[in-house]
């Protein structure tokens, strides 16, 4: 065994196109073990496209996208993609967690039910040792006594702590959030953030896209800044919100404080 | 002839009636089902085909699909069939008129489904046919009950079409009664019969959509 640490995530010159219109260029980048690492960028830039991408919710076109130092999937001599098998690809998926925008909370179960059941009918676990896991994590995420309650019932904060926690209880490697706090109200923002935080502080390898550039500065280890498909300027977060480099990262961060 | 015998042999065809009711749900729920799948194959002549037979059952009258189902293998193929296939027949049309317009109540409650609840389901790892049964399809029911209780009202009148092959049903059994008694009492008794029948079926399609009325998307 080889005593180099591998990155959990891996993508080498990823190309992604819809139709036409490429809309990754050419992104690579790797993240490690532990590490928070915060995306940002103007709308359109291809933040959502590269988290749908390493969560195999879209296919690349081109590059290497590795997890774990195993390539999952990259082009053969003809230039074509070619992915992992399928029983390759659904042990991956174990692998990473996705939290989504509007959170995609199953409406017609419960909330203690969105929680364990893939741990229980994905996994195979044992139904006992998932619930008494489930409900730590419920009362972590603030959700105590709220077990029993269905999506429909919380406020939008709650229902993404639920899709956060439904997102850890298949003990995922890697999480990764696309704008965790956009579909919120602004006063309901500040308990996702906290959540993210306290992720942070326990060093769970996060991958989150977000407009929220104070937030980012704050808990993230490194600064992703993407634009038009391209990876234009990535460092330690504070460097790179405090003295960035390009030009169109200065327009953005300047843009944003109006 | 009194009203009690009337009453009774209405009774007795309405049980045909409600047999034909019954079967033909069993048949073309799930058939309706296997529809809405090839309807939305990713296999283009598939999709092409259950396009076609969706298009032919829904723009043709049913009273002519159940003649050509009943004549059809006579005047087709030769065939001779028993007087056991006057029901077989009607059950066949039924099951088939039915299952297409099921299946594209179907396709239009799997294709309302959210996106974003497959790819949650995929991301943690769901397989396809977890996710449909598991995830999709409970959501679907909930959506598809107020279309399909129409639907199935309306079976409920169109079991009244199979007198045209001759099955003894309820309205067939009216249509005997009238004739010979020259009055319209039968019929009375018959479109209460039915009136009421559907009043049942309404009140249980209520029960079932407030059973599934503890959520809300
Ligand atoms: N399924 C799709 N089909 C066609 N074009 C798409 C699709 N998804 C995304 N795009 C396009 O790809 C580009 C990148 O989109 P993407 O959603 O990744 O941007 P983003 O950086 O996440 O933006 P935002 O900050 O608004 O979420 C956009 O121009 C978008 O219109
Ligand atoms: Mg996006």
């Amino acid at each position: 065994m080889s005593k180099k640490k591998t990155n959990i995530l891996r993508i080498e010159h990823a190309r992604k196109s819809f139709g036409e219109t490429e809309v990754l260029h050419d992104i690579s980048l790797s993240v490690d073990t532990g590490e928070a690492v915060a995306i940002i960028g103007p709308s359109g830039s291809g933040k959502s496209t590269l988290l749908r991408c390493a969560t195999l919710l879209e296919r690349l076109d081109g590059g290497i996208l590795s997890y774990d130092g195993q390539p999952i999937a990259q082009s053969d001599e003809q230039g074509q993609m070619v992915y992992a098998s399928a029983k390759v690809l659904q042990e991956v998926r174990m692998k990473f967690g996705l939290v989504f925008q509007d959170f995609n909370l199953f409406p017609h179960y419960s909330v203690i039910k969105n929680v364990t059941d893939a741990p229980i009918h994905v996994q195979k676990r044992a139904k006992s040792e998932v619930l008494a896991e489930a409900e730590a994590l419920l009362n972590k995420m603030g959700l105590q006594g709220k077990d029993k309650a269905m999506p429909c019932e919380l406020s939008g904060g709650q229902q993404q702590r639920v899709s956060i926690a439904r997102a850890l209880a298949l003990k995922p490697e890697i999480l990764y959030f696309d704008e965790p706090t956009s579909a919120l109200d602004p006063e309901l923002t500040g308990e996702i953030l906290r959540v993210i935080r306290t992720l942070a502080a326990e060093h769970m390898t996060m991958v989150i896209v977000t407009h929220e550039m104070s937030f980012a500065r704050e808990v993230a280890d490194r600064i992703i800044f993407m634009d038009e498909g391209l990876i234009v300027e990535q460092g330690r977060a504070k460097d790179l919100v405090d003295n960035p480099q390009h030009e169109r990262l200065k327009t953005f961060l300047n843009k944003l404080e109006t | 002839m009194t009203l009690e015998t009337i009453v009774g042999m209405l009774a007795f065809g309405a049980l045909t009636s409600l047999m034909i009711f019954f079967f033909t749900l069993v048949g073309s729920l799930p058939l309706g089902l296997l529809v809405s799948f090839g309807r939305m194959s990713k296999i283009a002549p598939i999709r092409w085909l259950v396009r076609f037979y969706i298009s032919i059952m829904r723009g043709t009258p049913l009273i002519l699909q159940l003649f050509v189902v009943y004549f059809g293998p006579f005047l087709l193929f030769g065939l001779q069939m028993g007087q056991d296939y006057r029901i077989t027949a009607t059950l066949i049309a039924f099951i088939l008129n039915y299952a297409a317009y099921f299946g594209e109540i179907y396709r239009s409650g799997i294709e309302s489904i959210p996106r974003g609840q497959h790819e949650a389901a995929a991301v943690l790892g769901y397989t396809r046919s977890q996710t449909f049964i598991r995830i999709i399809f409970p959501q679907v029911l909930k959506r598809i009950i107020p279309p399909m209780t129409n639907e199935i009202i309306t079976l409920v009148k169109d079991t009244a079409l199979a007198f045209t092959l001759g099955v003894a049903e309820m309205f067939t059994q009216a249509r005997a009664i009238v004739s010979s008694q020259g009055n319209l009492i039968a019929f009375l008794i018959a479109g209460i019969f039915y009136y009421a029948f559907n009043a049942l079926v309404a009140f249980i399609m209520e029960r079932v959509e407030k059973a599934f009325a503890y959520y809300h998307e």
